[in-house]
């Protein structure tokens, strides 16, 4: 690595140096008398400066990678041609100052440029993620057949080998957390989200909205500590154990409440957006036809946001899916496939986390099946994205 | 006891005054926007409401109806009594004074639901019809009263959002009459029509007149002369004068009034 | 068929009673939010506010020439031979003496009086030994952590009861810590360790701190600033100002959206397959932390960012160009310093949002036990490249922990994570009522 970046740090000394002497040379080219100048010497400057740093800066990641990729350790000759690309951007910037010259034109380049790539990392942050996980799956799925992965009911990892990987439970779990976080985020956020648009005072929305939305800057942590010490011994001690439907403290109701609790701002203040998009002639039409507010909007209102709202409610969904620290806290750790609200189950999160925390040897498919996992969920979760996001962008688009 | 001089009252007036307001005020915040307003409006008559933009005639009409309510900072001070019964009264509730006095708006505004649905919305809540066959019934003559039906009834479950414009606002007009109102409010419903819509919808308004007592807002003077028996002519939050029609027309006594009909304020 | 408005019909108090149904299950609603939120900080704030206090013992304590420096040559290198096992012995004497001195009588063997001072108490000493070699022989007054039971009955944590059934403390010592306390010798302090102080093992709750969490998650919240800010302010300045409208730019917007929504955890799994298995820069360091954390933050910044620029009229960006500037110094000249107030809310809400994320920080080995001061920068690892944790981590390791005294240490680390974020969100609401603008 040295051999990258003890060069890298001399260019940026050079480009620099560069800035400075160009500045100075484009005031001589113009014999002090800036107004014969085409482009201005800062911005000389500036292009003589980036011309410098920004190829061997480039250069200097692909060579990172490609080492890395060849396990070779980078050598002088990769030390050479950085400097020597800086060197030449440094030398014809200089050699290139005139009065004609667009310096502005150039540097404004190089800023685009910049700009350009600056954008395209949130693609490759797309490409990383698709691919950091297929590779690894690929590599599992090699070492464990994908219709056991898939079909089988039984999750038992077992680090002498002879595992049974089946998602089958992990997805059972996940979506009955899921389910029951829904089924109280839903009916409350949207209540909230109807009464403070509809029917709250400006003062009580002022005190309301921002309260309901400390819940959303929660981290999840919290709420997952919030599982594991109070909600869980709670449900426990008064509803699970008096009732007979276990002793587990984590279990799927604990983490679905307590999720249901992290998913009602989001739902409240998406569902908010989108019933105030419903134009207010629409809420005109009906009272002027001596409809009571509740009757507007379950008969107006809420069809005529119905779209958005079913957008919101899956993005929520695919929030609940793919949320972990309140699964990992709160839900439990066995595989299990039951009805039982009660009983601890584990969820898809929480064994990616706890095969990628866990000793077993990287290369066991008791670890590599985190990966698989990881872009089963990350399906899953994508589908749901896209599918609310065009849901959502279509409604907008009706009202706009 | 003051029930009976009340309805003494009511009796004595004469008969076919259908709204009568009495010193009315509005204020949407701080803004005073209708100035002590008096007024009579008769039964079975079109009123036409007049004036340069801001002058209080929308701000009046949706006194009327009490949509007002709906707003925040309007404040309405004064007495609007309809059959002799103050509407502000606290004991009225907007709801069935809403079923008694329709309301059209500016835009067209179906909802989005069938033409059937959005014309049966009226009498569904206000439980009009005893069965299937009576809503239908009120729905095929909501919308013939409306001139619709013609057009519509081979339509009625697909979406009133997908009419034209002309037509979504006589949609909206047999919306507003399904629910058997006595008084029916118009504000600029012709504003965002084009000029056969507007022929259209006029020609509806002038028959409405049978059964309803219409007051209609709106900003052209061609409009109110072509539909109206009677003119109110607002400026400023007043009520500037209030006459016959002809009479606004041809031989105003106000000032103003004559300024905004001969085109020089407005 | 006349109807008067002033009698309400039946049909109407009907709709009027599902009308004042619907409004109250609307209220619910809402009282339902925020009680949830009331019971979440009750519940935090109730098992982790005694965290800041500690149950400190102030001891004399002799130390011996013959225990801590046998050879006496007072050399330091010599005396670090004496582990902490060899000052045990010295803590007991003390407060077996002090116990003595009090006039206290107790049944407790000295080794179960020895128990109630912290198994820290002896690494404390040793260090201030070692720091000064010159004390040895002198008689210093200490003060001491007691032990985590102890700690755990003066904040009503431990009770007599549970003394009883419990292998680490007894009935007895529960009762001679209070008649400790009453004599002064026995004090609780607020605990500025918890601040300071790293993580310790499993059997000494007591001395667990935050030091290094916070300072891991300092610098994690570097690296995402000096990554994600710029980052994202170029790409929004490109997308917003710059990209043509067609399908490419289509591709990467429906890309950020979708990003936004992506599962915290995936971004560990590309964390750990990139960073740690692919670049192999170290595991559990503020860096990779801070790399992912930066991934994660990126879409949130880029959506406020956009925001901002759009809220910036055309008309400023039209007056620039209409003076002759060319459209990137429209932009970096007008356009970006209106928006920035904008942009800032917006990059230090997505920085709250990382300094409490957790799941991702599992995944590339933060659930590590840490108990040294990560340096800022050393040869080997470059910036922030030493093992670190961070505090919502250190929250998570503390709830696997089995003794419950981490119960109040974890809930104890939330409080200080929400001060942290409140006080983020403050600046935030504070600069956007500073300096919003309406156009």
């Amino acid at each position: 690595m040295q051999m990258l970046t003890t060069p890298l740090l001399l260019i940026f000394a050079l480009a620099l140096a560069g800035y400075f002497l160009a500045k100075s040379r484009a005031l001589q080219v113009a014999g002090g008398d800036i107004r014969t100048l085409v482009s201005l010497p800062n911005q000389h400057a500036l292009s003589t400066a980036l011309a410098t740093a920004v190829p061997p800066t480039a250069a200097v990641l692909l060579f990172a990678l490609y080492a890395r990729l060849s396990q070779a350790e980078p050598n002088w000759f990769f030390a050479l041609i950085i400097i020597g690309l800086g060197v030449t951007g440094f030398a014809l910037s200089l050699i290139g100052i005139k009065t004609d010259s667009r310096a502005r034109i150039y540097a404004e380049r190089w800023i685009l440029g910049l700009l350009i790539f600056a954008s395209s990392i949130a693609i490759m942050t797309t490409i990383g993620i698709v691919f950091s996980m297929l590779f690894e799956s690929l590599n599992f799925f090699g070492q464990y057949d994908w219709r056991d992965f898939f079909f089988s009911t039984t999750w038992s990892p077992n680090f002498r080998g002879n595992s049974d990987l089946g998602i089958l439970p992990l997805l059972w779990g996940t979506l009955y957390v899921s389910f029951i976080a829904l089924l109280f985020a839903v009916p409350i956020g949207l209540f909230a989200a109807i009464y403070l648009s509809e029917y709250a005072s400006p003062r009580m929305r002022s005190v309301a909205k921002p309260a309901i939305e400390v819940l959303a800057g929660i981290p999840t942590i919290v709420y997952g500590l919030f599982a594991l010490i109070t909600v869980g011994p709670l449900l426990r001690d008064y509803f699970a154990e008096p009732m007979g439907f276990g002793q587990s403290a984590s279990s799927v109701m604990t983490a679905g409440l307590v999720m249901g609790i992290m998913l009602i701002p989001f739902v409240s203040s998406l569902s908010d957006d989108i019933i105030n998009a419903v134009p207010q002639a629409m809420r005109d039409g009906s009272l002027g036809l001596g409809a009571t507010p509740s009757e507007t909007i379950r008969q107006v209102v809420i069809p005529a946001a119905l779209p958005g709202i079913v957008g919101a409610v899956l993005l929520a969904a695919s929030r609940a899916i793919g949320e972990t620290m309140i699964v990992v806290l709160g839900a439990g750790a066995a595989a299990r496939l039951s009805l039982n609200p009660f009983e601890a189950m584990t969820t898809v999160t929480v064994k990616i986390v706890s095969q990628l925390t866990g000793d077993t040897d990287f290369a066991s498919p008791e670890t590599l099946v985190a990966f698989a996992l990881g872009l089963t969920l990350f399906v899953i979760t994508l589908g749901l994205n896209v599918f609310a996001l065009y849901i959502v962008r279509k409604y907008r688009e009706q009202y706009e | 006891m003051e029930d009976m001089t009340q309805m003494d009252r009511a009796m004595s007036t004469e008969q076919d005054i259908k709204i009568s307001a009495k010193g009315v005020q509005v204020y949407y915040g701080d803004n005073h926007a209708i100035k002590d307003v008096d007024v009579e409006i008769e039964d079975k008559t079109v009123t036409a409401f007049i004036g340069p933009s801001g002058c209080g005639k929308s701000t009046f009409l949706r006194c009327i109806n009490r949509m007002n309510d709906t707003i925040d900072v309007a404040r309405v001070m004064g007495d609007i009594r309809i059959d002799g019964e103050d509407i502000y009264d606290p004991k009225v509730d907007p709801v069935q004074l809403r079923a008694k006095v329709g309301m059209v708006f500016q835009k067209p505004n179906p909802f989005p639901k069938s033409i059937y649905d959005n014309v049966a919305y009226g009498p569904k809540i206000h439980g009009l019809a005893r069965n299937k066959a009576d809503l239908d019934e009120i729905v095929e003559k909501s919308l013939r009263k409306a001139a619709l039906w013609n057009e519509a009834k081979d339509r009625l479950d697909s979406p009133g959002t997908g009419l034209s414009g002309g037509q979504q606002q006589r949609l909206c007009i047999a919306r507003a009459i399904a629910t058997a109102p006595e008084v029916l409010l118009m504000d600029e419903p012709c504003s965002a029509l084009d000029p056969i819509a507007t022929a259209q919808v006029e020609e509806l308004i002038d028959e409405l007149r049978q059964s309803f007592s219409v007051v209609i807002v709106t900003h052209s003077m061609q409009q109110a002369a072509r539909v109206s028996q009677k003119t109110a002519f607002f400026h400023l939050g007043n009520l500037v004068e209030y006459d016959d029609t002809d009479k606004i027309f041809t031989n105003p006594q106000d000032p103003r009034t004559e300024s905004y009909i001969s085109g020089r304020i407005g | 068929m006349k109807t008067s408005l002033l009698a309400s019909d039946a049909r109407t108090k009907k709709r009027n009673a599902a009308e004042a149904r619907f409004k109250a299950y609307g209220l619910s609603a809402i009282v339902v939010a925020m009680l949830a939120l009331a019971i979440l900080l009750t519940s935090v704030l109730t098992n982790g506010l005694s965290s800041f206090q500690q149950t400190y013992i102030t001891l004399p304590i002799e130390l011996s020439e013959e225990r801590v420096d046998k050879r006496g040559n007072r050399d330091p290198a010599e005396m670090a031979r004496t582990t902490t096992i060899g000052y045990a012995p010295l803590l007991r004497d003390a407060i077996v003496a002090e116990v003595a001195r009090q006039g206290l009588t107790t049944d407790l063997s000295d080794k179960d009086i020895a128990a109630m001072i912290s198994k820290e108490a002896a690494a404390t000493v040793r260090n201030r030994v070692l720091a000064s070699p010159n004390l040895v022989g002198e008689t210093l007054t200490f003060d001491l952590l007691a032990s985590g039971r102890i700690d755990g009955f003066f904040k009503g944590r431990v009770t007599l009861e549970t003394a009883a059934l419990d292998g680490n403390t007894s009935p007895e010592a529960v009762m001679l810590a209070q008649a400790l306390a009453d004599a002064g010798v026995i004090e609780t302090k607020f605990n500025w360790s918890f601040f300071t102080a790293p993580d310790a093992s499993d059997q000494r709750p007591e001395a667990a701190g935050l030091g290094v969490a916070i300072l891991g998650s300092l610098y994690m919240m570097l690296v995402v600033l000096f990554l994600a800010l710029p980052i994202g302010v170029a790409s929004s300045i490109y997308l917003e100002e710059f990209a043509p409208k067609n399908r490419i730019t289509d591709i990467i917007e429906v890309n950020i959206s979708n990003l936004a929504a992506v599962p915290s955890i995936v971004y560990g799994i590309l964390g750990l397959a990139i960073f740690i298995n692919f670049m192999e820069f170290n595991q559990s360091s503020p860096l990779v932390g801070g790399l992912v954390l930066t991934l994660m933050t990126l879409p949130t910044i880029i959506i406020s960012t956009r925001a901002a620029l759009k809220s910036v009229p055309p008309s400023i960006r039209d007056a620039a160009l209409g003076v002759g500037a060319s459209k990137m110094q429209s932009v970096f000249h007008h356009v970006l310093p209106l928006a920035a107030p904008g942009i800032l809310t917006g990059t230090i809400i997505g920085l709250a949002q990382a300094l409490g994320e957790t799941a991702p920080l599992l995944l590339i080995g933060m659930v590590a036990f840490v108990r040294e001061y990560p340096a800022a920068f050393t040869p080997e690892a470059g910036l922030f490249g030493e093992a670190s944790t961070a505090l919502p981590v250190q929250v998570y390791n503390w709830t696997q922990r089995s003794d419950p005294a981490f119960v109040e240490r974890a809930s104890g680390a939330i409080i200080t994570l929400l001060v942290f974020l409140l006080i983020m969100n403050a600046v935030a609401i504070y600069l956007r009522r500073r300096f919003e603008r309406r156009w």
